[in-house]
């Protein structure tokens, strides 16, 4: 294939092919990008929180009786929620759930010299102290959420604490590596300020309620503290189908058991709901991108066809020519592919350049992680297949002017 | 002439039903998508309070100790006030107008029978709150100055709670139990809901969160009823349910300065009051780090708008770019291979200017066209956007100036999208293509 006579055709087309070429650059640089945030999001989204997400469903209530004991009462509504048929088990916690928002942390240091390192710096950060999440429960949290206990033992009855700090803890494997580097984490005594709090129990993984920064995510513990305020959260175990129908039982039997709550039917949800609720912003954006991505590749596939199109008609009366001293069908097919394969390679080229200088404003402005290189090449694959779909229809019907047409006058 | 060029752009534009067709569909999708996301803008950033928020203006203390370091996304303490300074503006009273204030949820309980008892978010502020911001009554009026000094129980329900509480009874002297208390109803407020709720803490929803009822701040401070919102403590050993430590910030303050004259005197008076403090031993910092915002310039603080919404409209914008280089091409190449007609006309006749005139009609045309489907378009993103959870999703409806900027930039776009084309069409030499024919 000449590329010669191509480029001498393209240099008569010079405005024409440039704008394609500017149009192929936007497009291969914003898609690069889009792509690139589609799967940031998708990894957001699949995050692993280490709970039994598909058979569980909460229901929160809020005690409106003053005085009262709210303990005695959770007893009595785990009581009766354990008695709807489905229910397999069923805990109190005060608000904390993975990815429900509620959070608490509290500063925690592995002894009582990297408390002083933090005292003197003024801030955790460099003391070896860390600020993870606090879960509490009633008895049977671990085994409710569906935890690993990968090391030591769940907490014995004796140990749940309803005032105060309690001496022991169940932390994540994260929070283990985080505060004793390098060292067995098991049997270890943290320092929050105030108390020494025993470490007896290490978990696989449990999510924050809240994501922070790649790292701390998965910085949580356990505390043996059943909650003690208006304020409840129920957590309920069930087949993954039982779900919606426990759910709507559960409501009516508090209610039974003791009307003076208020119980938001927004938050009676199942925690497939909960997660769909953190993420739901993050959803929205990956259906939008998704959407703009297409909408960008599909007008720019519709660009090259409209232009092909022209350029096969304005021609019509020089491709009977070439076919009447001999070119084949081929030829002239290969003659309108290799044109659009010229003019995409230069689009791809500038907008590979394009999207790393895009990626470069996105990093500083949107917290974006760096663009990895091996979407540049796929990229520009991407445009070249779809510049090659393109040209395909206008490229054919070129193909099929006869020779005869170079004998007519227009 | 205008007619008959119109008569020949149509002609022309049906000679080539398909691509007519895809190019109003890309520059519709391109005008639809940005003015969706320049709509939500829009709503986003509009003035709170028209005719008033010139006049409202937020002051800003920094009482924070020196070594004092803000965690990576917590809230900035400084952006509310605490209860000793907050009380001490009040009283210097160097604005036309001031008050003090912070968001609340309160749990009503039932008038009547069958009434469940249910939460409701107010506002505990103090006296001038209400004239400070205009906000109208449907019965009654606010509370006095006195009234807060004496800590009256007295609250203004907003007309969603009246009603609620009194159907279409005025509600006026009744008396509401509100948490633990009972308060005298002594106003109603008509419906008054300034989109973004300039005046709430850092973490309120905006766009979504109403104020039902409105307290006394005092009673609530005395009372000791929940706040919503930040309250960051830097001293140590500040006891969080004291609200009235020095040490903690939860309060907002708004205050009204007429004339740029009060503004700067204003402002001067922040620095002496930090200066001031500074001397008593309570204040770290420079006194000029003491600062007055404006409303909106309040607002582009608080930077409301989430960086989500941002990044769609710069990707709806690029996408409007696309479809423009799409269609300039599609025009040129169009153009250009009429350069025999062009040239026809001009040999018999026809200035350059005629023939960028029909030519630029011609993409006139399309734009119109495009902008007619770019609207329908514009009206479902936007349908999709009040589909979606957020809090400003609500708020997503195109006005009257959104609607016809919509159309100039349909129009705008396509006419610059076909000057290039005409123009490069205009210039093609007669003598040569009519030598070819």
């Amino acid at each position: 294939m000449q590329l010669k006579p191509i480029l001498a055709s393209l240099r008569h087309h010079k405005l024409t092919a440039t704008l394609l070429m500017l149009q192929v650059a936007v497009t291969c640089a914003i898609v690069c990008n889009v792509v690139h945030m589609i799967a940031n999001r998708v990894e957001r989204i699949s995050v692993f929180t280490g709970i039994a997400e598909s058979e569980l469903s909460v229901i929160p209530s809020r005690s409106i009786e003053k005085g009262g004991n709210p303990q005695a009462q959770h007893v009595v509504d785990l009581a009766a929620l354990r008695a709807i048929p489905g229910v397999r088990s069923a805990v109190a916690v005060s608000y904390s759930l993975p990815l429900n928002q509620n959070e608490s942390s509290h500063g925690t240091c592995p002894d009582k010299q990297a408390l002083d390192r933090a005292m003197q710096l003024n801030s955790i950060k460099g003391s070896g102290c860390v600020e993870p999440s606090v879960y509490d429960g009633s008895p049977g949290l671990i085994g409710t959420l569906g935890l690993h206990l990968v090391e030591g033992r769940d907490f014995l009855p004796d140990e749940y604490v309803t005032k105060g700090k309690p001496a022991v803890a169940i932390i994540t494997r994260a929070l283990a590596q985080h505060l004793y580097p390098g060292r067995p984490a098991l049997g270890q005594s943290m320092y929050d300020g105030d108390n020494f709090i025993r470490v007896v129990g290490i978990v696989d993984a449990l999510l924050r309620p809240n994501l922070r920064t790649l790292g701390v995510d998965y910085d949580s513990m356990i505390f043996p503290q059943p909650p003690d305020g208006e304020g409840v959260l129920y957590v309920l175990r069930s087949a993954p189908q039982d779900r919606q129908r426990v759910l709507e039982v559960a409501a009516a039997r508090l209610v039974k058991v003791n009307p003076n709550r208020i119980i938001n039917p927004k938050r009676v949800q199942t925690y497939s709901e909960v997660r769909a609720q953190y993420f739901q912003r993050d959803t929205t954006m990956i259906g939008l991108l998704i959407a703009s991505a297409l909408g960008l590749l599909f007008v720019t596939a519709l660009g090259i066809t409209g232009l092909a199109n022209f350029w096969v008609q304005t021609r019509t009366r020089s491709i009977g020519i070439r076919r009447a001293i001999g070119a084949t069908h081929g030829d002239i097919l290969r003659y309108f592919q290799t044109e659009n394969f010229l003019i995409v390679t230069g689009g791809v080229a500038l907008g590979m350049l394009l999207a790393f200088v895009l990626n470069v404003v996105l990093m500083t402005h949107y917290e974006l992680p760096q663009l990895p290189w091996y979407y540049l090449p796929i990229g520009a694959l991407a445009l070249w297949v779809l510049g090659q779909l393109a040209v395909l229809g206008p490229a054919l019907r070129a193909a099929a002017v006869p020779p005869v047409v170079a004998t007519r006058s227009v | 002439m205008f007619g008959y060029y119109f008569d020949l752009a149509l002609h022309s534009l049906k000679r080539n039903p398909v691509l007519t067709a895809l190019m109003v569909l890309a520059i519709g999708l391109g005008i639809g998508a940005s003015m969706t996301m320049v709509t939500v803008l829009h709503v986003m950033t509009d003035d709170p309070l028209p005719g008033r928020s010139a006049q409202l203006y937020y002051p800003h203390l920094d009482p924070t100790p020196l070594n004092y370091t803000q965690n990576g996304d917590s809230p900035d303490p400084t952006d509310n006030l605490t209860w000793p300074d907050a009380m001490a503006l009040l009283k210097a009273h160097k604005a036309t107008r001031q008050a003090a204030m912070a968001g609340g949820s309160l749990l009503v309980r039932p008038v009547r029978a069958g009434m469940q008892p249910f939460e409701v978010d107010g506002r505990y502020a103090t006296a001038d709150f209400f004239a400070l911001f205009g906000v109208p009554f449907e019965h009654g009026q606010g509370w006095s100055a006195a009234d807060d000094t004496a800590r009256a129980r007295v609250v203004v329900l907003g007309d969603a709670l009246a009603r609620k509480l009194f159907g279409h009874a005025d509600g006026i002297g009744q008396t509401v139990r509100l948490g633990d208390n009972d308060y005298r109803v002594i106003g109603v407020t008509a419906d008054w809901q300034p989109k973004p709720m300039f005046y709430a803490d850092a973490s309120s929803q905006h766009y979504s969160d109403n104020d039902e009822f409105f307290l006394p701040l005092p009673v609530a401070v005395d009372q000791k009823l929940q706040i919503n919102g930040n309250e960051s403590s830097w001293a140590k050993h500040v006891d969080p349910s004291v609200m009235t430590s020095d040490g903690m910030s939860w309060l907002q303050f708004w205050v009204q300065l007429d004339g740029s004259a009060q503004v700067a005197a204003y402002r001067q008076f922040l620095i002496d009051y930090s200066a001031q403090q500074k001397a008593l031993g309570r204040f770290e910092r420079a006194p000029t780090s003491a600062k007055l915002y404006s409303l909106m310039g309040w607002l582009a603080h608080e930077n409301l708008v989430p960086n989500d919404v941002r990044l769609q409209l710069w990707l709806a914008l690029g996408f409007l770019f696309v479809c423009m280089v799409n269609i300039v091409a599609l025009l040129l190449a169009k153009f250009l291979r009429r350069s025999g007609e062009i040239s026809v006309r001009r040999a018999l006749g026809a200035r350059r200017g005629d023939i960028f005139f029909q030519l630029g009609l011609e993409s006139a045309v399309i734009g119109v066209a495009g902008g007619m489907l770019g609207l329908l378009i514009a009206q479902l993103g936007l349908w999709s956007v009040r589909h979606r959870p957020d809090d400003y999703a609500q708020l997503a409806q195109m006005d009257v100036p959104m609607l016809l900027g919509t159309f100039a930039l349909a129009i705008v776009a396509s006419v610059l999208a076909g000057l290039l084309p005409a123009w490069r069409a205009c210039r093609v030499p007669p003598a040569l293509q009519l030598k070819t024919l």
